[in-house]
């Protein structure tokens, strides 16, 4: 494969510009096709490698974009308007990078994040695991050291696009003889690893992200499991960046929602000028519960950013309520908003081939409070709030 | 001092192994204590000792062993109640 990103210096607008190039030429394109199939959204990914963004968190001298965060959320936001499925794959491969991105100081680890941006290596993620309820601070798998090789055998009831993942991130105990709370994170290269499908894929939404149950089993040198602990990498990088990501997403899922309400309402005006459509008033509250998401959003960006700037705030309970809180309400704003839509499209938005369709976006966006379920996220919540102590914030 | 912090985690640290087996520099997440846990030690050191952390001290490492929740107490000046009054 050729390097994809050595020629490119993208600014951070023309990232964001390129993927919404993407989006609408590409991901729109095969959308329904994704959708329908339950199919792995190849071409979007393919679009994506091409012009270097799967590396577009790795800084420039190890070949990728040296994007920040905000960018790459900004760019998810674009792709969540045209195919919720592609961005979502983006977006949690995006999630993987940064892990290694933030916490893989060894040299094997550093030079495979290079390959992730040069080759355009698509990673995928494997932190649930059967048996321990879905909390992904527990592991009863463990890794297994042998001179300076590991072996890894993890039964996980989901693996989002694994069959088409270059790259595998799994949590796992440290040691056979760790506690369960004890994890690493592994990285498990496609080709020392086997993947044997152990469910299958056919569900509501978010159809095109492959999200089988597979037994993984993974062999390796002990150099790519990551040096820190996953707990502080959970809390430093993969949970304040997953859910600025899959709001960043959830509210282009949104945008398009009420993109469409829009246009359905001044096509309404334009039949009758001089009268306000009885759609308009439902417009105009739409529009503010819009506006609502957008700002807690880019709010969210806004306090990652700071807090990267500020370890102290970093690693405060408050940065880790807001964060949370983060995905909980932005989750639940997607329904509200994709149903607000509906409301106003009508019949034309029920109907399932029509250009105010919602049926798929609505399917799509409940998933949003499933994946982590927002139950767990208000329970974690519920235990950092015990120990809140700052006033006022 | 120690023996009241260990006493704390005997009842809330909810670690696989013996307590008393820990010495004092010994990392409690590498010993099985969870974030949930960590908040039952939080709030328990509290009542024993009778004081609230500050926000500032409210982070994983005030809690990683008992020579790290011994300084935070002492950066604190809180009391030991079992040697309170002699």
């Amino acid at each position: 494969m050729t390097d994809v990103a050595d020629t490119l210096v993208l600014t951070a607008d023309e990232v964001v510009a390129t993927a919404a190039r993407i989006g609408r030429e590409v991901l729109a394109v095969h959308a329904d096709a994704v959708d329908a199939g339950s199919r792995f959204p190849a071409e979007a990914v393919a679009a994506l490698r091409e012009v270097g963004l799967l590396g577009a968190l790795v800084p420039v001298e190890l070949g990728g974009l040296g994007q920040s965060l905000e960018t790459v959320a900004r760019a998810v936001t674009e792709l969540g308007k045209h195919c919720s499925s592609a961005a979502m794959v983006f977006a949690m491969h995006q999630i993987q990078v940064a892990c290694l991105v933030d916490h893989g100081h060894t040299p094997v680890l550093r030079a495979y994040t290079e390959r992730v941006a040069r080759e355009g290596l698509l990673l995928a993620s494997a932190t649930t695991e059967v048996g321990t309820g879905g909390d992904v601070r527990s592991s009863s798998c463990a890794v297994e050291v042998t001179g300076d090789s590991y072996r890894l055998r993890k039964q996980a009831p989901v693996i989002s696009y694994g069959e088409h993942a270059d790259g595998v991130l799994a949590t796992s105990r440290r040691t056979p003889d760790s506690p369960p709370s004890d994890q690493v994170l592994v990285v498990c290269r496609t080709e020392q690893t086997t993947l044997e499908p152990t469910s299958e894929w056919d569900v509501l939404g978010f159809r095109g992200t492959c999200s089988l149950g597979f037994v993984l089993t993974s062999t390796g040198s002990v150099e790519e499991i990551l040096p820190v602990p996953y707990g502080d990498i959970s809390s430093q990088t993969m949970l304040p960046v997953s859910h600025v990501l899959w709001s960043s997403l959830w509210f282009g899922m949104a945008s398009a929602a009420e993109q469409r309400a829009r246009k359905f309402v001044q096509g309404a005006a334009r039949r009758t000028p001089g009268t306000l459509p009885p759609s308009a008033a439902r417009l105009a509250e739409l529009a503010a519960v819009h506006q609502q998401f957008r700002d807690l959003v880019e709010g969210g960006r806004r306090r990652y950013a700071a807090a990267r700037q500020d370890p102290g705030s970093a690693t405060s309970v408050g940065y880790a309520i807001a964060m949370n809180t983060l995905k909980v309400s932005a989750s639940t704003l997607v329904v509200d908003v994709v149903q607000r839509s509906l409301l106003i499209c009508g019949m034309a938005g029920y109907a399932t081939k029509s250009p105010f369709s919602l049926g798929r976006l609505l399917r799509d966006s409940y998933g949003a409070q499933l994946m982590v379920n927002n139950d767990r996220i208000h329970a974690n919540n519920s235990q950092l709030l015990l120990m809140h102590r700052s006033e006022g914030t | 001092m120690d023996e009241t912090i260990r006493a704390v985690l005997r009842d809330n640290a909810r670690l696989p192994g013996d307590v008393d087996a820990l010495r004092p520099d010994d990392d409690l997440y590498r010993a099985g204590l969870t974030s949930h846990a960590s908040v039952n030690v939080m709030l328990a050191l509290e009542d024993a000792f009778d004081f609230e952390f500050p926000d500032a001290l409210l982070k994983k490492s005030t809690f990683e062993s008992i020579a790290a929740i011994r300084s935070a107490l002492e950066s604190l000046d809180v009391d030991d109640p079992n040697l309170a009054g002699r």
